[in-house]
């Protein structure tokens, strides 16, 4: 018998005999999700790990050293990261209302019969297709206080326009109206599909019952669509408090970090002042922010969750 | 009545369009516009004149040409990448069964709700490390999975019946030739709507190529472009050019397959 027989030919067979169907199965299971672990884990699982490391470390490029809950009780003192905080939860709470408001309304207007219905909803939609950072360079241009169209508008029907996007006071309300700008028809389309699931028998047993279109809002509509807004909520006030493009691009945070939100801070002391320790502790910061407020949400709307 | 009502509805519609598409609007006509009709005031929506300067220049600045090529790459790669890594992984969860199927599942899902930018600064200090600051492998690789994509490709493939896979197995065919040969070709839809949004997402990302590229000649068109603005404010009609064209694929890709994106959105309401 030749050593190339001897090697070959009984190894496979021992293999096949001891290892279970069941073995079998499961290492073909791990080999198809091998490489999107091996990517996870040193991509993401690893980073957040060691995130969570280096917020306890004062450190920059190199080693660094160990400082405990330092940086965190830095935070509570930093006036940076207070304004950034502030900004950003102000940011939030204006933005996701006014987003999920005009999308909900946008929908009910188109759900019915509507001419040009497939325009209006492709324009509105629009926005959601576009890159935020390419599209607020206009929006920067449109707000500049001397050039500016829209500013140039805003003074001529009398709305105080102020220094534009240079104006501390007002340059936030400018990075909320592009949010909105960028995020009502997605959240629109949401509506739409919501929208969709409500049998039409239900308005017609209301209009024969004497409800007009405001009961019939109130009392069918607006339930029947709780679970809808639960959803485009959370998801509209997770995307608010990660707001960054227009702020990187329209105001760099400024004027006297006026606009400087969350994310922003993350960067400027990740990435200009290389504090990696500090910009890990504000980005957890952030991590507990989203995730007690997709529980707290959660918990909120399953309780009134409505089922016909 | 029923006038007013419908006066009130179509003029909201209209300002509402005429709002979301102002600045649409207004950046092709400042890219074809002479510079000093741009800064004129009062300012206007309709062009001072008519000039293709903007476009020609584009490409001699910036660098336009290159970093039109590095989007490319990038959002291309990543989607490529990424739809097989997704698939398989996908595939293990919704068709396959096996001891920590629950754990790597929950995995997942908190991926799906860590905010991404957390991972950023140990990611620089990771690719910094690799030498691959700069590149495009740092820019697709750690990209080449994601939550999302597996978890949409889950709740598709599960929709497959099962006993489509069990005929080919006792046919002898392979898991992986039931994913390759079976599961795939019936997921078309699916897959043309993921990598849809794969490509578009990394298409109009800014904060991930602003971190991690610094050299001009490696940024993609987002991260170009807002830093050219903040170097050189005052050119407004090549900064408007340069902008008209990194839109105008998402713009097209929208108006040709409108369906696909809003139907995604729809299903999934996700991203």
């Amino acid at each position: 018998m030749s050593l190339k027989a001897e090697t070959a030919e009984p190894r496979p067979a021992r293999l096949r005999g001891t290892l279970t169907a069941r073995t079998r199965r499961t290492i073909t299971a791990y080999a198809f999700l091998a490489p999107t672990l091996v990517v996870a884990a040193v991509f993401m699982v690893w980073p957040m790990i060691r995130s969570l490391i280096d917020s306890f470390y004062e450190k920059s490029i190199g080693p660094g050293e160990f400082t405990g809950l330092s940086n965190y009780t830095q935070l509570l003192k930093d006036e940076a990261f207070l304004g950034a905080l502030r900004n950003t939860v102000f940011y939030a709470i204006v933005a996701t209302p006014l987003s999920v408001g005009f999308a909900l309304g946008f929908a009910l207007l188109l759900n019915g019969r509507v001419r040009g219905r497939g325009f209006f909803r492709s324009a509105l939609f629009i926005p959601a297709v576009l890159s935020l950072g390419v599209v607020a360079i206009a929006w920067s241009f449109l707000l500049d206080p001397d050039i500016g169209l829209v500013t140039y508008w805003l003074r001529s029907i009398g709305v105080p326009a102020g220094n534009g996007v240079r104006d501390p006071s007002l340059a936030m309300w400018y990075v909320i109206g592009v949010g909105v700008w960028k995020n009502t028809g997605f959240y629109m389309v949401m509506y739409l599909a919501g929208l969709q699931t409500i049998p039409r028998t239900f308005y017609e047993a209301a209009v024969i019952d004497g409800a007009g279109p405001w009961q019939r809002f109130r009392r069918v509509t607006w339930p029947l669509l709780s679970n809808t807004t639960a959803f485009v909520f959370i998801i509209a006030a997770i995307a608010a408090l990660q707001v960054f493009d227009q702020v990187f691009v329209m105001t760099r945070g400024g004027p006297h970090f006026a606009t400087e939100s969350l994310v922003y801070l993350v960067y400027r002391k990740g990435f200009q002042d290389f504090e990696f320790g500090y910009a890990s502790a504000i980005a957890w910061v952030l991590v507990i922010v989203v995730f007690a407020l997709s529980l707290a949400q959660n918990v909120f709307f399953s309780r009134r969750a409505v089922r016909y | 009545m029923t006038l007013i009502r419908s006066v009130a509805k179509y003029g909201a519609l209209a300002v509402g369009a005429a709002l979301v598409l102002l600045p649409l609007v207004w950046m092709v006509t400042a890219s074809i516009s002479p510079e000093a009709s741009i800064v004129r005031y009062p300012p206007s929506l309709i062009p001072g004149g008519f000039t293709t300067e903007h476009y020609a220049e584009v490409w001699r600045r910036i660098p336009f040409a290159r970093q039109l090529l590095n989007t490319v790459i990038f959002a291309g790669g990543v989607t490529a990448v990424s739809l097989v890594l997704d698939s398989l992984a996908a595939y293990a969860l919704a068709r396959l069964d096996f001891p920590g199927k629950n754990a790597v599942f929950a995995l997942i899902l908190l991926l799906l709700m860590i905010p991404p930018q957390v991972t950023l600064v140990p990611l620089f200090q990771l690719l910094s490390d690799l030498g691959w600051i700069n590149t495009y492998q740092g820019l697709i690789v750690p990209r080449a999975t994601n939550a999302f994509g597996i978890f949409f490709l889950r709740q598709f493939f599960m929709t497959i019946p099962l006993s489509l896979g069990e005929a080919a197995r006792i046919d002898g065919a392979s898991e992986f030739g039931i994913y390759r040969r079976i599961i795939l070709p019936l997921s078309g839809p699916a897959l043309l709507t993921l990598g849809l949004f794969h490509f578009m997402y990394n298409w109009n990302d800014l904060l991930w190529p602003l971190v991690f590229t610094t050299d001009t000649d490696m940024q993609t068109l987002p991260a170009g472009l807002a830093l050219f603005m903040g170097q050189h404010v005052i050119e407004y009609g090549l900064l408007m050019a340069g902008a008209v064209l990194t839109l105008l694929p998402m713009v097209s890709a929208f108006l040709l397959v409108q369906r696909r994106f809003v139907e995604g959105i729809a299903t999934t309401g996700l991203r």
